[in-house]
């Protein structure tokens, strides 16, 4: 049941041999793209979030032959030549990883929250918290994960501010 | 690794529907979100998949002059929730489409799936249902129409044939034009839960009077069910807050909900009770925001 599949992943085309009942996630893992994470299996957790095209999407119920000729975006390539991307910055500035499992689908989620949001100036909590629902944070951080992604779509705001602020409700 | 043993991948509808008539035991897979979850393990009647995800023919959506709007079954949640022919002529499907799971999901779970898996808490499906919905299914012996609430045959199951794929849905336009609709949905969370009771109604008002009211339950019974009987005991009723009363007293009728580990079934009547309440609210709201 193997099938050779072409695909682009962070801007690296690739052609690989692969089992079709195996899942994106499982090829991704096997291939060294160890940032994609096996939560829950089922489509709950969103630990496993890849960007198809810039679409957000489950890789662990996502069979890796429907990635055949896509665009594929993982958290090793949104940091180029050293650099982080802005909402890994903005990750950071906030404190927004604790034990860190489900950061890197978070990232990805925001990433694409931020890209196509970047010039709507409409943006609610409300509207970042619909577009991050189906990604879970066992370690509930998710009150700075959210300021992450605020950070990203109001950039005037001083970086230091978000990071004191987040101190000072937390009771750190 | 998901658990199957054959796979064929369909390039066509056509060609869907001579893999699924070859072995009748394989399923049709689109969107995924539900399929490869029963994947995980063995599973008796998940054992042949014919792979119709992708198929660019099922993902159209498109309104003719007459105003017939026509929605691919490979239409995403995603793509409901936003498409311009979806949020401006018929919003509840859009309210039920938006409450599916989480984004991700709702990236690639398909509205024919939602469907055809028949479960009795599909988001998509009382909106559906008050549009008065007709689904178009294709197979070796040609193709059929038939309404929606007629397509449901018990939990999990649909008057789908082993060969045919559901092609699109149908929404006549006499179905939504002067037509005002409103979707709740009741769970735990706000995201990535299942419906305790999802409620979606629609009233055509005239004069201050209620010409025709559609009523629509998820998880209510069995398959998403219709308040066939509320909504003719509703006909010519004063469209004002004694709608309300005469929806709440008579909607339990026509629904058989029942006790799960989600809800116990009295809850389950209270919150059936208050959703009429509210989606009727919502309704007469609108309505007089067009009529001041």
């Amino acid at each position: 049941m193997n099938r050779n599949i072409s695909f682009t992943i962070n801007g690296k085309s690739v052609t690989l041999l692969v089992d079709v009942r195996q899942s994106l996630l499982e090829v991704l893992r096997e291939h060294g793209y160890t940032s994609v994470k096996e939560g829950c299996g089922v489509g709950e957790c969103g630990a496993c979030t890849i960007l198809i095209g810039n679409t957000p999407v489950d890789s662990c119920l996502y069979l890796a032959v429907w990635a055949d000729g896509r665009t594929i975006r993982t958290v090793e390539g949104e940091t180029r030549n050293g650099d982080l991307s802005e909402v890994q910055q903005a990750y950071l500035d906030a404190g927004a990883v604790q034990c860190g499992y489900c950061t890197p689908g978070l990232i990805m989620t925001s990433t694409a929250f931020v890209e196509k949001n970047k010039d709507n100036t409409s943006i609610s909590r409300h509207d970042i918290k619909r577009a991050h629902a189906g990604n879970l944070c066992r370690c509930t951080g998710y009150e700075t994960i959210i300021r992450a992604v605020e950070q990203c779509l109001t950039p005037e705001k001083p970086n230091q501010d978000t990071h004191c602020k987040c101190k000072a409700e937390s009771g750190e | 690794m998901f658990d199957f043993e054959s796979y064929h991948k369909a390039e066509s509808v056509d060609e869907a529907i001579a893999l699924l008539a070859q072995n009748p035991k394989s399923i049709p897979l689109a969107g995924g979100t539900d399929v490869l979850v029963r994947l995980h393990q063995h599973h008796q009647d998940y054992r042949h998949v014919v792979d119709i995800h992708g198929l660019k023919e099922l993902k159209e959506i498109s309104k003719n002059p007459n105003g017939v709007i026509r929605i691919g079954s490979g239409v995403t949640f995603t793509t409901l929730t936003e498409h311009p022919l979806i949020t401006g002529n018929i919003p509840v499907l859009a309210q039920g489409a938006s409450s599916v799971g989480g984004p991700q999901v709702r990236n690639v779970g398909t509205v024919g799936g939602n469907i055809c898996n028949g479960a009795p808490s599909a988001d998509s499906a009382a909106p559906l249902l008050i549009l008065n919905a007709t689904v178009v299914l294709k197979g070796t012996q040609g193709q059929r129409e038939i309404p929606l609430h007629e397509f449901y045959q018990g939990p999990g199951k649909v008057d789908r044939m082993e060969s045919e794929i559901l092609t699109s849905i149908v929404i006549a336009p006499e179905n939504y034009q002067c037509w005002f609709a409103k979707y709740h949905k009741y769970a735990m969370r706000d995201a990535m839960d299942i419906a305790t009771i999802g409620c979606a109604g629609a009233c055509n008002i005239e004069g201050g009077l209620v010409n025709q009211l559609r009523l629509a339950y998820t998880v209510a019974g069995p398959t998403p069910l219709r308040c066939w009987k509320t909504e003719q005991i509703a006909k010519g009723a004063k469209a004002d807050e004694s709608l309300l009363e005469l929806v709440k007293s008579s909607v339990l009728k026509d629904l058989r909900p029942r006790d799960s580990w989600r809800a116990s079934k009295d809850f389950r009547q209270h919150v059936i009770q208050t959703l009429a309440q509210r989606v009727l609210q919502a309704i007469l709201n609108q309505c007089g925001e067009v009529k001041p």
